[in-house]
């Protein structure tokens, strides 16, 4: 399998002014295309990775179905390639960003109290990982909302690695490069303004696939 | 009667031998002035606040907040360690001069050359994944140099640290983009070699 670079559904600069259209090109054409590069390299030394989908070989991260020897590879370029894939389709433009479903909402106020209390704790999750990181939505085993972070590229579908696994249903990217350009040092503004960003349709959908156990589709 | 708790001296950010625009165009102003006087500064500011409420901790015997405490410590006291060293590590293009004496001769016995100890680092830091430094170090048990790479504000784990490279993307995004390796191509540009050679007669003592 081939693993490839896929298109965003809006363009560079839809984002604007919350995300500015040089960062989403580079991020996109240079950081998220190097992941594919790079894990199209590794099946191309290691051509049973090429059995398993993007899905898959983040979900067997930890696991001894991935070669020892391509491990670390697999874990930061298959776990770069399906975060930014994911992170692609949570993003809209500002005036398209409608809200969550009535089901996602009451989900929200049920774990967290309110969707204020939610996005807290969400900003709390993304400005307290050290170094570089995401913070993810996402539904636990059981279908219960919970926030958390993780490391470089791991994502919390590697339930073998990370400290608390989930479906994502909303990540945001807090590598450096996702927001210096236009934020420098300001990672807390950068994540406030990422709220105006946010594809809750997209979102909505993740959550109804993730409390029947289904992991995004993308 | 005596105080258990020591009043510590407040951690400082540390002024820069030079300009900010003193390493261009190796490193631009704008860098560094955000380097040093938000992200270095935050540093301090970080292991201060942690550093006050861990006395605190510690005078009440809280042993759960002292265990919650020392990330911050690592972190913040990571990151104070580490950028002290680098701006020193640093120096103007017109003052740079080559490596010389016995450090040099180390990194011939080490590294078979210069030029070998400069593409193991650059390479060690160029494919550092996520946040990080690169660290060329020496270790007195075993007398010897070598190369290591740590992660996010982890201070060099083992012997000491005597030229390290910030491999963080705020260290050089805003001029490189994406393109660490033309940094770390770079900076050997800036070495100032007579700080390494210092740090590592003091480690060799």
């Amino acid at each position: 399998m081939t693993f490839q670079l896929p298109s965003l559904n809006y363009g560079y600069e839809a984002l604007e002014p919350h995300i500015d259209g040089t960062t989403m090109t580079i991020h996109h054409t240079k950081h998220h295309n190097t992941y594919v590069t790079k894990m199209n390299a590794a099946v191309g030394a290691c051509p049973e990775l090429g059995s398993m989908d993007l899905l898959t070989l983040n979900q067997k991260i930890g696991t001894s179905e991935i070669p020892a020897d391509q491990m670390t590879n697999v874990r930061n370029n298959g776990g770069g390639h399906w975060n930014h894939s994911f992170f692609w389709t949570v993003l809209a433009p500002p005036s398209s960003t409608n809200g969550p479903s009535s089901e996602l909402k009451a989900a929200i106020d049920g774990a967290f109290g309110s969707m204020d209390e939610m996005k807290s704790k969400f900003n709390a999750a993304a400005a307290g990982r050290f170094g570089s990181g995401w913070a993810w939505l996402g539904v636990e085993e059981g279908g219960k909302l919970t926030i958390t972070s993780t490391a470089n590229q791991d994502n919390p579908l590697m339930a073998n690695v990370v400290d608390q696994a989930c479906i994502p249903v909303l990540g945001l990217d807090v590598w450096e490069h996702a927001y210096y350009l236009k934020y420098q040092n300001k990672r807390p503004e950068y994540i406030q303004n990422f709220w105006s960003v946010v594809n809750w349709e997209a979102v909505n959908g993740y959550y109804a696939e993730a409390t029947q156990g289904k992991a995004p589709k993308l | 009667m005596l105080s258990l708790t020591q009043v510590q001296a407040k951690h400082t950010l540390p002024d820069l031998p030079y300009d900010y625009s003193a390493l261009e165009p190796v490193i631009s102003g704008e860098i560094m002035e955000l380097h040093h006087s938000k992200h270095h500064q935050a540093y301090v500011n970080g292991l201060n606040a942690a550093s006050e409420q861990m006395e605190e901790a510690q005078s009440k015997g809280d042993v759960a907040s002292m265990t919650k405490l020392v990330k911050a410590i690592n972190f913040n006291g990571g990151g104070h360690i580490n950028h002290s060293i680098f701006w020193e590590n640093l120096c103007p293009v017109k003052d740079y001069r080559p490596p010389q004496g016995a450090l040099l001769e180390k990194i011939n016995q080490d590294f078979g050359s210069l030029e070998k100890m400069q593409a193991n680092l650059t390479a060690s830091t160029v494919g550092l994944q996520g946040s990080g430094w690169g660290w060329l170090g020496y270790d007195k048990q075993t007398d010897q140099l070598y190369v290591k790479t740590m992660a996010n504000q982890d201070p060099l784990s083992c012997g000491a640290p005597l030229f390290g490279i910030d491999a963080w993307e705020h260290a050089y995004y805003l001029q490189y983009k994406n393109v660490r390796p033309d940094y770390v191509k770079a900076i050997w540009d800036i070495v100032n070699w007579k700080d390494v050679e210092q740090r590592f007669e003091a480690a060799r003592k």
